[in-house]
């Protein structure tokens, strides 16, 4: 197909492009840093779900412990806020823009420490389950977040928190910082990810995919390759999670932090949409579905979750390899005369 | 918490009161949990839009009752009808081509746009008002008056054991019953032996969704329902057959009444916002704690 | 001077029988709102888009918008934000930036209120919101947000008034439980409650924050049940109050006075699903159409009742009206600025001071309004009487709930 220099080429102008974007259509900002931020959480959800199979349910909660944390150092690195007000949702915290970007670094990077942290205390225990077990743990996990996150007055519980107001009077307005921290996010997670998948530990990460078993008994320590894996993908969300707490603004434990049916479901859907267990499909399928969802789902007024649904059901019975897999697999068809369809 | 946990030993009678009512309405989530347990054994499916059956049933019976004038209680034997055929049309549409699917997950993906589907077409049709469909059956005191009891919570549990016996002996003595049971041993040789797997499957599927229109039928007479509460009985379901053990269906109603009592008395000591977060951690907990005893054995559970 | 020429602009429009040339096609002032139309607030959202929509019909048949001699009529480009906060932002932005709409009207519930306000804030477009009730709302300094309604903290400030009157006992033996849901609105409720129990020097022996996908209240409502206390309030949107009705019920639970918000949405006057039920209990609600405001474009408040009971039948529940009344105050406030200015308007709206048939509506600095009380009505077979505050109850409340 397309060459490795043709296709580096390409990513040299997409990246270009990617840079200037904000200037060529202001009015979008928003939608186009959510675009990196769906590129992250397709790519880091695929390290798991494509590259070793095992189809985690439970990464949002790594995205609401990076939005938590980061928000919680934000409001008391530089003032306690907490005693001259009542109540947590309520605290407002108006940093000076140096205080303000050393709370959000520091707070992005405990965050995504915090998440590494409970990549691997979680993943020690959950990461020996297999098949549904591990998915329906996943799913328990991200939920009883939540609820968790609800009860705790320190994080505003059901009422959530206020991330603080961006310094005013920068260079940097708040959408243009966000849409360049997000596009450098979601272009190192790439990058990362892709050295990853060249090298040793991601043959290790596929062969788990292909049989755990074999790869077991042929000395692959699979429980610890699959936790070294979710710990990475834990980091980014962790960081992307960050990002999206100060660009939305305040934290819903329930509908934002936690919010499994909407961020927890899109990364899957759009992994797969592009195809799984490759670098690129998630990438394809967080612009593909992102930009769909934006562009028309909105104005189907009522219908759009239908919309949704039906999406879900026809990407993953009809072409459940998503789009580069559907193109891989037409490659192979026209070489191999013998269909690929094997019998159950 | 110290004070309500005082209450409970000093007035033994409201502990009662927690226990005996989820014991009662526990017996509708065994029900809904035994037709997950069912068709996760049989085809290897994880429903997740099972708790959208459930809605599904309740929004049935409570149109029956309200438009046509049918009695609740009488609406059940029509809601698994209309569900047995709801479940033979999802089976055909969407589920059979998920068979055999050697990416066990892609059928939780699959049943999960269906939920979403079914949340919102319910909302598009019934409405996104809360409802309920009360039988009023008044309610029986005993203890002084200090326990009450609804009648609907008891008949619903008697509702609930009857099919569970009428299952038992359709499953032990009937022909499709034998098959299905055949079927989740062995599909291969139950082929080879002459049963049509395809029959077989359509039928378990559309006997857990009347199962949740039963379920859903109770739900409706006991509390209120919403077209987007179904997740909340969806992930009681899954607690349920993960606490019993795949197979175990003995172990479902233990299971299912147990967790509701265990939830109503942790809701009454540390508060209802934590509620549902002490049931989940107990599920992780569980889960892990098996894997752990499953590797010692150089095992794991699947 | 100034304020009340859209009023009586309204009137003697009304009165000549729309004399403005109709067939000269009107302009448009384009106002945006997502509006919750799927997910859990859909049945409220559905309430608001019906106000909006009955409000612009109601201003455009009454010659619209005058602005520098031109009229103009009102139109509104909706979204659905599905009931999901992080969706109803880029919605906002959407609205502005593309749809290039000139001003704002507010969703439905305060949740997604907080998320739209700091895009709306951003850009400099007023927004008159109708839903979005939540005191922390009015706490960040926003200059270009106007809420027509009053404050969480008031919803239940006096059912905690009512029982410390005719309890009979001195408040600190009175006793409180509150079994209010675990959102960012309902726990607002919830701080008002306690700042009312508080000041009273009440005591509460429950305090119980219900799951938002509630579906059983068995261990609160056995709390009740063991401790007796005089007020139980519940509020948890219309899955609570119906929930909580059904349940006393059933688990034999019965309080001296029991005061809920959402009692309306939740249908609980309705006799064929509840029966008798809920009768006796307390509800809160922003406006009630048996109250005594009256406005140029609707007339009284009973006035609108059934004129949008024509429309759309069935009695308007406040959320309605509410939405209504923030359309008349954007209508007002566009003519009294007389330009298309979103700063002119801004100013305009912050120097309000109308008579609605929803009520009088004055702006505090913060935006909220401070012209209008809550009312307080109690529910008897399947009707509501307001009880409280004084001045406009028309009913004398019964106490203890038998």
């Amino acid at each position: 197909m397309i060459t490795k220099n043709k296709q580096n080429n390409l990513l040299w102008l997409g990246l270009a492009i990617s840079t200037i974007l904000p200037f060529l259509f202001p009015n979008y900002i928003t939608f186009l840093t959510y675009i990196w931020v769906m590129i992250i959480l397709a790519l880091t959800w695929d390290m798991l779900g494509g590259q070793t199979g095992y189809t985690s349910f439970g990464n949002i909660l790594f995205f609401g412990v990076g939005m938590y944390v980061c928000a919680v150092v934000q409001r008391d690195m530089f003032s306690s806020g907490l005693d001259r007000f009542e109540r947590v949702s309520e605290v407002v915290v108006n940093l000076n823009a140096s205080e303000y970007f050393i709370s959000l670094a520091v707070g992005t990077f405990s965050g995504a420490l915090v998440a590494v942290f409970l990549a691997v205390i979680l993943g020690s225990g959950i990461l020996g389950m297999r098949g549904h077990y591990f998915a329906i743990c996943t799913l328990g996990l991200g939920h009883a977040a939540a609820e968790i996150a609800s009860g705790i007055e320190y994080l505003g519980a059901g009422s959530g928190m206020v991330t603080p107001i961006y310094p005013s009077g920068l260079f940097f307005g708040k959408e243009e910082f966000y849409y360049y921290a997000l596009l450098i996010g979601a272009v190192a997670t790439f990058f990362l990810f892709k050295k990853i998948y060249q090298s040793q530990f991601g043959l290790a990460l596929n062969a788990i995919r292909d049989n755990e078993n074999k790869a077991e008994s042929m000395g692959i320590h699979t429980t610890q390759y699959k936790i070294a894996g979710w710990s990475i993908s834990a980091f980014f969300l962790a960081i992307a999670g960050a990002g999206v707490g100060n660009v939305i603004g305040f934290i819903d434990p329930v509908e934002i932090a936690f919010s499994g049916p909407t961020f927890g479901v899109w990364m899957i859907v759009m992994a797969i949409l592009g195809g799984k267990g490759t670098i690129w499909g998630p990438v394809l399928g967080a612009i593909i579905l992102y930009s769909a969802k934006e562009t028309f789902w909105t104005y189907l007024l009522g219908w759009d979750k239908v919309a949704l649904g039906l999406l879900i059901l026809i990407v993953v019975v009809y072409f459940p390899k998503g789009i580069l897999g559907y193109f891989k697999e037409r490659k192979q068809l026209s070489n191999n005369i013998l269909s690929q369809k094997g019998e159950s | 918490m110290i004070t309500y946990l005082n209450i409970l030993i000093d007035s033994p009678e409201f502990l009662a009161q927690l226990v005996i009512n989820g014991l009662l309405v526990g017996a509708i989530f065994a029900l809904i949990a035994y037709g997950l347990a069912l068709i996760w054994g049989v085809m290897n499916i994880i429903n997740f839009a099972q708790g959208e059956m459930v809605i599904f049933g309740g929004y049935l019976t409570y149109t029956l009752f309200y438009q046509f004038g049918i009695h609740p209680i009488l609406s059940i034997p029509i809601v698994t009808v209309l569900l047995f055929v709801f479940g033979l049309l999802v089976y055909k549409a969407v589920i059979f081509r998920l068979l055999g699917e050697k990416d066990i997950f892609i059928t939780i993906l699959a049943t999960f746009g269906l939920a979403i589907l079914m949340q919102q077409l319910m909302q598009a049709i019934f409405g996104p008002d809360v409802v309920t469909a009360n039988p009023e059956l008044g309610m029986m005191h005993i203890f002084d008056g200090k326990v009450s009891i609804s009648n609907i919570q008891l008949i619903s549990f008697f509702i609930a054991a009857a099919v569970a016996i009428a299952l038992f002996i359709i499953m032990k003595y009937s022909r499709m019953g034998q098959a299905i049971r055949a079927t989740a041993q062995n599909p291969r040789a139950a082929r080879i032996l002459g049963i049509d797997i395809e029959k077989v499957y359509a039928n378990t599927f559309a006997i857990n969704a009347a199962l949740c229109g039963i379920g859903g039928s109770l739900v409706v007479m006991v509390w209120t329902i919403h077209p987007f509460v179904g997740l909340v009985y969806t992930f009681r379901s899954f607690m349920i057959v993960i606490l019993a053990g795949l197979g175990n269906f003995v172990g479902i109603i233990f299971a299912g009444m147990g967790i509701s009592s265990l939830e109503n008395v942790t809701g009454f000591v540390i508060g209802a916002e934590f509620q549902a977060a002490v049931i989940f951690c107990l599920l992780v907990i569980i889960l892990v704690t098996r894997s752990i005893m499953a590797r010692k054995k150089r095992q794991y559970i699947q | 001077m100034k304020n009340y020429k859209f009023g009586v602009m309204m009137k003697s429009l009304l009165l000549a029988g729309l004399i403005a040339s109709p067939a000269v096609i009107a302009d448009t002032i384009k106002l945006g709102a997502a509006v919750s139309l799927s997910g859990k607030y859909s049945t409220a959202g559905n309430h608001t888009k019906k106000g909006y929509d009955l409000g612009v019909k109601y201003v455009n048949s009454m010659g619209g918008v005058a602005v520098n001699g031109k009229t103009y009529d009102l139109e509104i480009v909706y979204y659905d934000d599905e009931s999901t906060p992080a969706r109803g932002a880029s919605l906002a932005e959407r609205l502005i930036l593309r749809d290039k709409v000139s001003f704002m009207l507010g969703p439905y519930s305060s949740g997604l209120t907080k998320a739209i306000a700091p895009v709306t804030e951003k850009h400099g477009v007023p927004m008159v919101e109708a839903n979005g009730a939540s005191r922390s709302l009015f706490n960040q300094g926003y200059k270009y947000m106007f809420a027509v309604l009053s404050t969480s903290e008031q919803y239940l400030q006096e059912a905690v008034n009512q029982i410390a009157l005719k309890a009979g006992k001195p408040a600190s033996e009175i006793t409180v439980a509150l079994a209010i849901e675990n959102d960012p609105f309902s726990q607002d409720i919830r701080a008002g409650v306690l700042d009312d129990v508080n000041r009273h020097g009440m005591k509460v022996v429950i305090d119980d924050k219900l799951p938002r996908d509630l579906s059983d209240m068995t261990s609160t409502l056995v709390k009740v049940k063991a401790l007796k206390p005089d007020l139980l309030v519940v509020s948890g949107h219309s899955k609570g109050a119906a929930l909580s009705v059904r349940q006393m019920n059933d688990l034999g639970v019965s309080v001296n006075m029991l005061a809920m918000t959402h009692c309306e949405s939740a249908k609980l006057h309705d006799k064929e699903k509840f029966g008798n039920l809920a009768d006796y209990a307390l509800c809160a609600a922003q406006w009630s159409p048996s109250v005594s405001s009256e406005g140029a474009v609707f007339g009284t408040a009973g006035n609108y009742s059934s004129i949008f009971n024509d429309t759309y039948g069935y009695v308007p529940p406040y959320q309605a009206a509410e939405s209504t009344a923030a359309v008349i105050v954007m209508a007002d406030a566009i003519t009294r600025a007389n330009s298309l200015d979103k700063d002119a308007v801004r100013d305009a709206l912050a120097a309000t001071d109308l008579s609605t048939f929803y009520g009088q509506i004055r702006f505090s600095e913060a935006g909220n309004n401070i012209a209008k009380p809550m009312i307080l009505r109690q529910l008897i077979d399947g009707k509501y009487y307001v009880v409280a505050p004084a001045n406009v109850a028309e009913a004398e409340l019964v106490y203890p709930r038998p």
